[in-house]
């Protein structure tokens, strides 16, 4: 092929994606999805653009947004901050007026910054990291998910109001995770009052038991323990827990939350709590939508469906209540107005977090964990 | 008063864990000053070999402590052969080099074993059945002294003594000391010193797979890396006592045991004096090794090593 031929195919190729941009422009509102579409964390991030593709089908079906057809723009960003930044510069050339994304907390972080400047919402279904919205850095920001450190407050909560706890031990595996959702435990029980934290450490992750903490916290008289980290320690502790005959109670984070501990503390982890993602599998919306992708796709949806599902329906939602996709309507739209969702109802407050969706505290009950709040 | 009586034993529970592991590297050592970094990795064969061993008889109907022995003798095979097998591909071709090279094939070694079993089994933790069955007599005590700590406690003790007396007593013994003084000497003696080295490495890893089952079924669970903190444990309680030497190794390992506990036990006697000086739990390795480091420049060849003779 001549130099020559192949540049003006080039330049005709622009020309007929500018066009077709320009006259798409004119008739459907674009939202944009970004995350991992590709590469070892794309399980995270398709479901998310099947998610908004059925709503905007749904939507489309019922006739239209503002009299517009929904469109869907995907862009990848493998999860990778530099491939985010790229992705969401080219969901702005395209006009999207709102982006569900992105799936990583990093690669949101990375992102979020051009968006803002561009006065873009931007609503994540799996962004847990909590300075993401606690910041305030980021008044475009919103997600359909609960962030890590709520699960302290949660469980904090639980010990002080469920339980009546007045001396309480916390520890920590000086992990990001579990330091992290140790203080805000520790935070939210000194800021209310109504009990004490006698004990706040560190273990060292792998050692072959901990008995020695659990003397110190007896030492203390703490008459309960609130454990931020992952399973193999606190199955330890929970063993050693029985071992030395401390009947407390062992509250624990979503680390915790899962069958690992039952097989390997067994009968020993009976009665521990933990808080988990509330399960959100009953709601009629959901149903309709697994359902839906089923027919669609010939499939059961993936990971962070759901909440894909939410943000996309809340973003139509806040549109039509608008009656516009300016970017200030659009937000105040959605802080203001309550929207039935496949996670429940919710609306979102100040920060951005979603109000209605969170954390419930289970416990084990003959081998199974229970919802019991 | 029970505060500290309850840390004391806790501490020393601990310490005959780090004792069980390091016998086995000390010996090592003593025999062709070698230290043997992937010692941590054949414990952690000998956990997952205990693991298969349960699993295969746990529908058999055998009472637990049978299933133990069972998972016992098996673990010392199984990992005998690899400490074997080990020291003739990583280490025997390497017998005359300088002494990093044995060293840093070593560490090879270990982290060529720790990914083979990540990818042979699951980086996951696995769950170990509790081999150790609980015995009535300690019901009263069981809050001090569980059967697990017991067991450990005087099985590294019995090892301990045997591991002497093997080495004092027996012609073989004989020989592994002739080998650890002079190794050319000792062949021109007639000993095979091949044999007495395989030999060392066999025993130094079948009571590293005793080591692995006992303190696995004590904690419950494993995964591949459950090797790299007890080996450097280990490690520390071998230098701690004084490399080389067997009594040093359990010496060191209970001294370990309990001076990590040292932050809770001043903190408690602090408070017990009225003093407001709380030491968190968080500086429990910094205030064990900062012991090692003193007891390293007051007795450099450690509690109850010998000074260093150069061999001319």
């Amino acid at each position: 092929m001549s130099k020559a031929l192949w540049k003006s195919l080039c330049l005709a190729v622009v020309i007929c994606l500018a066009a077709a941009g320009l006259a798409s422009a004119q008739e459907t509102i674009k939202i944009g999805v970004a995350g991992a579409h590709t590469g070892d964390l794309a399980n995270y991030g398709l479901p998310t653009i099947k998610a908004a593709e059925l709503v905007a089908k749904s939507v489309n079906d019922a006739g239209g947004l503002l009299g517009k057809k929904v469109e869907i723009v995907a862009q990848d960003d493998q999860c990778n901050p530099a491939q985010a930044t790229s992705a969401a510069n080219k969901l702005i050339s395209d006009h999207v007026v709102v982006v569900i994304g992105h799936i990583c907390s990093g690669a949101t972080k990375a992102a979020l910054p051009i968006y803002k400047s561009a006065n873009i919402p931007v609503m994540s279904p799996s962004a847990t990291a909590t300075t993401l919205t606690q910041s305030g850095d980021y008044p475009n920001f919103f997600r359909t998910i609960s962030y890590d450190a709520i699960q302290g407050k949660v469980s904090a909560e639980f010990a002080m109001d469920k339980l009546g706890l007045k001396k309480l031990a916390v520890i920590h595996d000086k992990g990001e995770y579990g330091k992290g959702y140790a203080e805000f435990a520790k935070a939210t029980i000194e800021k209310s009052g109504k009990a004490k934290v006698v004990l706040f450490e560190g273990i060292t992750p792998g050692e072959p038991d901990y008995e020695t903490i659990l003397l110190k916290v007896k030492q203390v008289g703490a008459d309960g323990i609130i454990f931020g980290g992952y399973h193999p320690e606190a199955s330890k502790l929970v063993m050693g827990m029985v071992k030395r005959k401390m009947k407390l109670p062992f509250i624990s984070d979503d680390g915790v939350n899962g069958e690992d501990i039952l097989k390997i503390a067994g009968a020993d982890a009976e009665g521990i709590y933990a808080s988990g993602p509330e399960d959100y599998s009953n709601n009629p919306i959901y149903k309709a939508a697994v359902e839906a992708h089923k027919k669609a796709y010939g499939s059961e949806p993936g990971m962070f469906f759901g909440q894909a599902y939410a943000a996309a329906q809340a973003y139509t939602n806040a549109i039509a209540k608008a009656g516009s996709t300016d970017y200030a309507a659009v937000t105040k739209a959605l802080r203001d107005n309550l929207v039935e969702t496949s996670v429940g109802k919710i609306k979102f407050d100040d920060k951005g977090d979603a109000i209605g969706v969170g954390f419930s505290i289970y416990q084990v009950q003959k081998g199974k964990w229970t919802m019991v709040k | 008063m029970e505060f500290y009586l309850e840390m004391l034993i806790a501490g020393l529970i601990r310490g005959a864990i780090y004792s069980l592991i390091a016998l086995g590297y000390t010996m090592v050592y003593g025999i062709i000053e070698l230290i043997n970094f992937a010692h941590g990795e054949i414990y952690m064969i000998g956990a997952f070999t205990g693991l298969v061993v349960a699993g295969l008889l746990g529908a058999s109907g055998l009472p637990t402590l049978g299933i133990l022995v069972i998972a016992l003798v098996a673990g010392m095979v199984f990992c005998a052969g690899y400490g074997v097998t080990m020291e003739k591909v990583a280490y025997k071709p390497l017998r005359k080099a300088s002494r990093l090279s044995p060293l840093i094939s070593a560490i090879g070694m270990s982290i060529f074993l720790q990914n083979y079993v990540l990818l042979a089994q699951t980086s996951d933790f696995v769950p170990f059945p509790r081999l150790i069955p609980e015995f009535k007599f300690l019901e009263p005590i069981s809050h001090l002294l569980g059967s697990s700590d017991l067991v450990i406690l005087v099985v590294s003790s019995l090892v301990m003594v045997g591991l002497t007396l093997f080495i004092r007593l027996t012609r073989l013994g004989k020989a592994m000391r002739a080998t650890a003084q002079n190794q050319k000497m000792a062949m021109l003696l007639g000993i095979d010193v091949n044999q007495v080295i395989s030999l060392t490495f066999m025993i130094g890893s079948a009571l590293a797979a005793i080591g692995g089952v006992l303190i696995a079924s004590h904690s419950g669970q494993i995964n591949f890396y459950i090797g790299f903190l007890a080996g450097l444990k280990a490690f520390t309680a071998a230098v701690l006592g004084g490399i080389g030497s067997i009594p040093g190794a359990m010496l060191g390992g209970l001294v370990l045991g309990v001076a990590e506990n040292l932050p809770i036990i001043l903190s408690a006697f602090f408070a017990d004096i009225g003093l407001n000086i709380d030491i968190p739990n968080d500086y429990k390795d910094a205030v064990a090794f900062c012991l090692l480091i003193l007891i390293l420049i007051f007795r450099p060849s450690g509690l109850l090593g010998r000074p260093a003779i150069k061999k001319v």
